[in-house]
Formats: C-alpha cells, sequence, structure tokens
C-alpha cells in the first residue's frame, strides 16, 4: 500500500517558453483578447503603409508641374492608398476593437464561435497580403500596370479586360473579396455573441453603448458589405470567365455598377464612423464623471443613422445625370441623416456640461473629434445640396469633407481609444505626456493638411489629378498642405514610441485605472484567459458603479 | 457604520436564444443582401441583350427541379423531427431523402444547362441574358452544392450510427440554410422564368 502525501508534487515546466513556442501560440489562439490585439496590429502595420502611400502624393502635390513620382506610379498610389485605408486600415481595426472590448463588456467567456473569429482574422490578413503582393508578381506583361491605377472605387468599364490589361485588377478584385468573407465572418460572429451571450441581468437596454453601437454595425456589414463581395465576384465573372455585365460594348451598364458600389460605400463611412462614436460614448462620461447624456436617445440615434445610411448612397452620383426626382430624394435623405448625427453630438456636450473633466491624451483627442466632427459634417450637408456639389463633385473639396470624417472623425477617436483601453490590454498606462506631444502634433498636421484642401476645391482642383499648373491661385494651399503631413508623421511616431516605450516600462496601471463604470474594468490587466473569474448579476447601465457604490446603486433611478 | 436597508433589485429573468440558430440567421441576412445583388441585376438587363438568344427562345420553366427541392425542405423539417423523438432510422430515411432529392435538382441544372450549351449556343460570354443567367444560376446551385456537402458529412455520421438526438440543435441549424436555399430558389424561378420570360 503507498501512502500519498500532501502537496502532491507535480513536476511544472516552468521554464521560460521559447520564441518560437510564443509565436506559435499567437498563431493558433483563438482567444478573443489576441485575436483582437492581432487585428489592431494588422491595421497599424496598413496604416503605415497606407501613410507612406499618402505622403508620397502630397510630395509630388507640394509644388506646381512637379514630376517627383510618374503619373502610373501615382495613379496606383491613391487607388491603394484608398484601398488600404478602408478595408485593411478601418475595418480591421474596428474588428479589433469590437473583438476585444464586445466580450469583456458584455461578461462573456469569448466571441460565440471562437475559431470562426481566428479564421476571420487570418483570411483578412491573407487578402491583404495577396493585393499587396500585386506590386511583386502582377509584372506588367500585357502593358498593364504593376498595381490596381483606377481609383478605390473601381468605377466600371475601368476594370474591364479592354482598360486593366494585366493582372492588376484581379489581384484588387480577389484581394477584397476574400477581405470581404472575413468582415462577414466576424460580423456574424460578433453579432451572434451581443445577442446570446450577454451575462445574467445585462438586456439589451443595459448594454454599454458601444456594444450597442457595435452590435448596429454587425447589421450593417452583414447588409451593406456582402453586397460589395457580391458585385466584385460579378466583375471577376467579367475578367476572367468574358461575362459582359459590366461591359459598356455589350449592353452592360456602368451607371448599375456606381450604384452598387456606393449602395455598399456609402453606408460603409458609417461602418466606419459608428464605432467612433461608441469610443467617444465610452470615454467622455468617464472623463467628465458624469452618466452620458441621453442614453436610449443614443441608441435610437444610433439605429436612425443605421437605416437611414441605407438611403442615401446616389448622393455620390449627382454628376451621374439622374432623374430630378431621385436627385431630390437623395438630397433630402442625406440632409435627414444630419438629424440623429447632431443629436449625438448635443448629447456628447450635455454630457460633459457641468461634469468634472479631465483633460487626458483620451479626452483630449474626444474634444477635437467633437469640433471636426462638426465641420466635416457641415461641408457633408454642403455637399449634398445638388447644385453645390455639381461644381465641386470630384474636386480636393470632397477628398477633404471625407478625410475631416475619417481621419478628423474617426481616426482621432480611434486615438483617445488607444489612451483608455492600452491599460487594459497590456496593464500599462500609456504616458500622458508623449499622449500630449502625439495630441498635438498630430491636431496641427491633420489641419494644415486637410482645411487648405476645402479652398484647393473649391478654386477646382480636381482630386486623383497628377499634379497641376503654376499660377492657378493652388500653390499656397497645396504647399501648406504637404507641409501638415511631417507634423501628422511624427504624430504617429510619438504613439508608437509611446506604446513600445510604456509596453515595457509604463506605470502599472491595475484593473481600473480611470475609475470607470463597464464591465471590462472589473477584470484584471490584462485580463486572464477566462476572463472573469466571478460576475456581478448586472442591474443598471452602469454595473461596477453599483458595486463601488452599494448605498446609491444606479438601478433606483433608471 | 450602519447599514442602510435599500430595497432590491427586481431580478431579471433570463433567457437568451441559442448562438446557433442566430449565428446562421445573420448569415442568411449577410446572403440576402448578395443574392440581392444578382437578382437586381438580372432584373436590369433583362431584355437589354444586343444580340440572341432571348430567354423566351431557350427556357422552359423546370417543374421537376421546383418540385424536387421544395419537397426535399418539407423531407429535412421531418427528419429533424423524427431525430427529435429520438427515431434515429426514420430520421436518417428522410435525410437521405433529402440528399437525393438535392441531387436530383442538381442533376436538372445540369442537363438545363447542358442543352443551353450545346444546342443554343448559349454561354456566359454570348450575351447580357447569358452572364446573368449563369450568374444567378449559378450562385444558387452553388449554395445547394454547398448544402449538399454538409448534408453528406451528416449523413455518413448517421450511417456510422452516430447521429443522436442531442444532436438535433445542430441539424436544426443546417436546415434553416436548406429552407433558405429553397427560398432563394422560388425567388430565382420567379425571376428567371417567369417575369424574365
Amino acid at each position: 500500500m503507498t501512502t500519498t502525501k500532501f502537496p502532491l508534487t507535480v513536476d511544472i515546466d516552468e521554464s521560460e517558453p521559447s520564441v518560437l513556442d510564443r509565436v506559435h501560440e499567437w498563431i493558433v489562439t483563438v482567444d478573443h483578447k489576441r485575436l483582437g490585439i492581432m487585428y489592431i496590429s494588422l491595421a497599424l502595420v496598413f496604416l503605415v503603409v497606407g501613410g507612406i502611400e499618402a505622403t508620397l502624393i502630397r510630395v509630388q502635390l507640394a509644388v506646381p508641374d512637379a514630376h517627383f513620382i510618374s503619373p502610373e506610379v501615382f495613379n496606383t498610389l491613391f487607388t491603394m492608398h484608398g484601398t488600404t485605408m478602408v478595408f485593411l486600415m478601418g475595418m480591421p481595426i474596428l474588428a479589433g476593437f469590437a473583438n476585444y472590448l464586445v466580450p469583456l463588456q458584455i461578461g462573456a467567456r469569448d466571441l460565440a464561435f471562437p475559431r470562426l473569429n481566428s479564421f476571420a482574422f487570418w483570411i483578412t490578413c491573407f487578402g491583404g497580403l495577396l493585393l499587396y503582393s500585386s506590386y511583386i508578381t502582377a509584372q506588367a506583361l500585357y502593358g498593364g500596370a504593376p498595381a490596381p491605377d483606377f481609383g478605390w472605387f473601381g468605377y466600371a468599364p475601368l476594370t474591364e479586360p479592354t482598360y486593366s490589361r494585366g493582372n492588376a485588377a484581379d489581384y484588387w478584385i480577389i484581394g477584397l473579396i476574400i477581405v470581404g468573407f472575413g468582415s462577414i465572418a466576424g460580423a456574424v460572429n460578433v453579432g451572434t455573441t451581443i445577442l446570446t451571450m450577454r451575462t445574467k441581468g445585462m438586456t439589451l437596454g443595459r448594454m454599454p453603448l458601444f456594444t450597442w453601437i457595435t452590435l448596429v454595425t454587425q447589421g450593417m456589414i452583414l447588409i451593406v458589405v456582402s453586397p460589395l463581395t457580391a458585385v466584385l465576384i460579378l466583375l471577376f465573372l467579367d475578367r476572367a470567365l468574358g461575362a459582359h455585365i459590366f461591359d459598356t460594348q455589350a449592353g452592360g451598364s456602368a451607371v448599375l455598377w456606381r450604384h452598387f458600389f456606393w449602395w455598399f460605400g456609402h453606408p460603409e463611412v458609417y461602418v466606419l464612423m459608428l464605432p467612433g462614436f461608441g469610443f467617444v460614448s465610452e470615454i467622455i462620461p468617464v472623463f467628465s464623471r458624469k452618466v452620458i447624456f441621453g442614453y436610449p436617445v443614443m441608441v435610437a440615434a444610433t439605429v436612425a443613422i443605421g437605416f437611414i445610411s441605407m438611403s442615401v448612397w446616389a448622393h455620390h452620383m449627382f454628376a451621374v445625370g439622374m432623374s430630378p426626382a431621385a436627385n431630390t430624394f437623395f438630397a433630402v435623405s442625406t440632409g435627414l441623416v444630419g438629424i440623429p448625427t447632431g443629436i449625438k453630438l448635443f448629447n456628447w456636450i450635455g454630457t460633459m456640461w457641468g461634469g468634472r473633466i479631465r483633460m487626458t491624451t483620451a479626452m483630449l483627442f474626444c474634444i477635437a473629434f467633437l469640433l471636426q466632427f462638426l465641420c466635416a459634417g457641415i461641408t457633408g450637408v454642403m455637399l449634398a445640396i445638388v447644385p453645390f456639389d455639381w461644381q465641386l463633385t470630384e474636386t480636393y473639396f470632397v477628398v477633404a469633407h471625407f478625410h475631416f470624417v475619417l481621419i478628423g472623425g474617426l481616426i482621432f477617436t480611434v486615438f483617445a481609444a488607444f489612451y483608455y483601453w492600452f491599460p487594459k490590454a497590456t496593464g500599462r498606462m500609456l504616458d500622458e505626456r508623449l499622449g500630449k506631444w502625439h495630441f498635438w502634433l498630430f491636431l496641427i498636421g491633420f489641419n494644415l493638411t486637410f482645411i487648405p484642401q476645402h479652398f484647393a476645391g473649391m478654386l477646382g482642383m480636381p482630386r486623383r489629378i497628377y499634379t497641376f499648373l503654376p499660377e492657378r491661385g493652388l500653390e499656397l494651399w497645396n504647399l501648406v498642405s504637404s507641409v501638415g503631413v511631417p507634423f501628422q508623421l511624427a504624430g504617429v511616431a510619438f504613439l508608437l514610441w509611446n506604446m513600445i516605450r510604456s509596453f515595457r516600462r509604463g506605470a502599472v496601471a491595475g484593473s481600473d485605472p480611470w475609475d470607470a463604470w463597464t464591465l471590462e474594468w472589473a477584470t484584471s490587466s490584462p485580463p486572464a484567459e477566462y476572463n472573469f473569474a466571478e460576475l456581478p448579476v448586472v442591474h443598471s447601465r452602469r454595473p461596477l458603479w453599483d458595486l463601488k457604490h452599494p448605498e446609491d446603486p444606479d438601478w433606483q433611478y433608471e | 457604520m450602519t447599514a442602510i436597508p435599500l430595497p432590491e433589485p427586481i431580478a431579471t429573468p433570463w433567457r437568451l436564444p441559442r448562438r446557433g440558430p442566430v449565428g446562421m440567421l445573420l448569415f442568411i441576412v449577410a446572403e440576402v443582401s448578395i443574392f440581392g445583388v444578382f437578382v437586381t441585376t438580372y432584373l436590369n438587363y433583362i431584355g437589354r441583350s444586343l444580340t440572341g438568344p432571348t430567354p423566351a427562345e431557350v427556357l422552359h420553366f423546370p417543374v421537376a427541379m421546383t418540385v424536387a427541392l421544395l419537397s426535399s425542405s418539407a423531407t429535412i423539417h421531418l427528419a429533424n423531427g423524427a431525430l427529435r423523438r429520438g427515431a434515429t432510422t426514420r430520421f436518417l430515411g428522410f435525410w437521405l431523402a433529402t440528399i437525393l432529392l438535392g441531387a436530383g435538382f442538381l442533376l436538372g441544372t445540369a442537363r438545363e444547362w447542358h442543352e443551353l450549351i450545346f444546342d443554343h449556343h448559349l454561354t456566359i460570354r454570348t450575351n447580357l441574358f447569358g452572364s446573368t443567367y449563369y450568374a444567378l444560376v449559378g450562385l444558387h446551385a452553388s449554395h445547394v452544392v454547398a448544402g449538399m456537402v454538409l448534408l453528406l458529412i451528416v449523413a455518413t455520421f448517421g450511417l456510422a450510427g452516430r447521429v443522436r438526438p442531442a444532436h438535433v440543435e445542430r441539424t436544426d441549424v443546417l436546415s434553416l440554410y436548406w429552407h433558405f436555399v429553397d427560398v432563394v430558389w422560388i425567388v430565382v424561378v420567379t425571376v428567371v422564368y417567369v417575369i424574365g420570360r
């Protein structure tokens, strides 16, 4: 008979895992937190790539009649810049945040389908790599371009075999189809998670606003991003099998492509922008020490934006020559979408009003977002006015408008989100002093680059133009616009340096550095693989407030 | 410190839907959008072909195919009902019948395409009708093929005696997809063989 001794001695391998083992762990992971971080890292890589492309464009346009790069290369640059920033930077970074935050905010163990999640990430990654391998492998055998060169919205018939010789367009089509499959898989997964895996007591009316907005966004991805995949398949039938769907010489319609593309393309702006609203709706209340103003109205406005945004697509097509009735309809619906958006702006201001505001870097980015997004919204409503649009469509005014939306709006909120949630993901605070440098440099650079483009556009400078002639009044605006670029680059460099440095040596964050109220701050930083050891039953929209203040819980007032 | 007596919050009854069906329904939303593009394209190009052949010359209403596919929706429903009651043999019978009906449908598509290509010389390159016809019908047929693969996997497990009543949660999800493919066929038939002709 053997005797058992306590404690049991177990051989545990306590040696450090090798680098190879660690890499292997990341590659085979199905953990939503790791995949979220991988999505965000992938997006940051493509942010740098797309940023380099934009820098080259601005260098070429800094002075009139420049020949810094060839016109052929210039065409591939603006095409790849747009494609990269929308599909390989914007979509993955938001998928990354949704991946990381949604299960933590609703108190779930992981996403609903973890393996599907891993599949979605890797297919997005390889779709992006396939698109970029165009530069290496799509040799100009048939006198074609080495990379897609028809603009990021690929207007028919420019993408037909007759006009896009070689294989560059095929790389673009297949790359985007693959990335699209990743988006659909991700949307199904995150949507299902929110609908079926909320912790006890978290009704839809008690979900954090970021989660609410993510739910609406996933619905929009399913309804508007999947048609892009479909229409790309149709285009590929044209190129690969000789179909005639967008072949104008065989009766095909170029306008049909435009309708399909903008049916995707306009709501896509909101797919990108809404998560930014979500970040702001989480960050502003915490740094104003107040409950979000008008929670139900915020939710209603989000859903309204989702619906209305699907009826505005043809405001990109006023110059096509639609009927006056169609023009009127799309002008009115575009104006309408400004109402829920305006409601949101007022609610954020209402949240800050009378609050004890803490001017952290995250909060600074949110405040700059409010002002810049307001400008973007106003130029958006201007462009919805048909005769105004006839004058300024396809000019730098439009370029300035949507960069105010996507950088001044979205990217500023993404930066705010970095400062706010980095402590949760790594357990370390980002450095505030470096953060202020990042903020001010980027703020100055962004406005220097994009405010002048409004004026260049109003003076008649077309977008996507290779160069411009002197003495047309465009020199100053373009020069100032290019001068802003190094400021933005320096700002991003500060962010990247801050992240690397703080990851190693930043102040230890603890589980709840901001004294926040949503569930992700209830677990350790970084959270354990299982997320929560135990979960409170949720009784209100601020479950952590209820725990911290049992004498005055929120559910008494909701 | 004195404890302040507080009213307890009212407990919320807590029951959430199962993730399998919800995931499939969300996927179907995406699929509806994809088919929406193909159907819109087809409708937009009716009568716009610059050369023949036209739909009226070459298409016949596919009665047998439609009957086969629509009946397969009924058989898969009966199969899952049987499995839920624990009648695994009955389940397997209806499941195999579903597969046979699906195969019959695909055979019908193959014969129709063969006739169009070799007798009427209509390919995807011929004209807009050919392009949109093969795109839409082909998209639907590829969904039937995908469904057949999934049905066959379940059938393999079933023949090996591994499908138990507890698995009805999963076969239910598959049947949602199969019903969707059926409903889409009704739309495709209406668009291609009724409106388009």
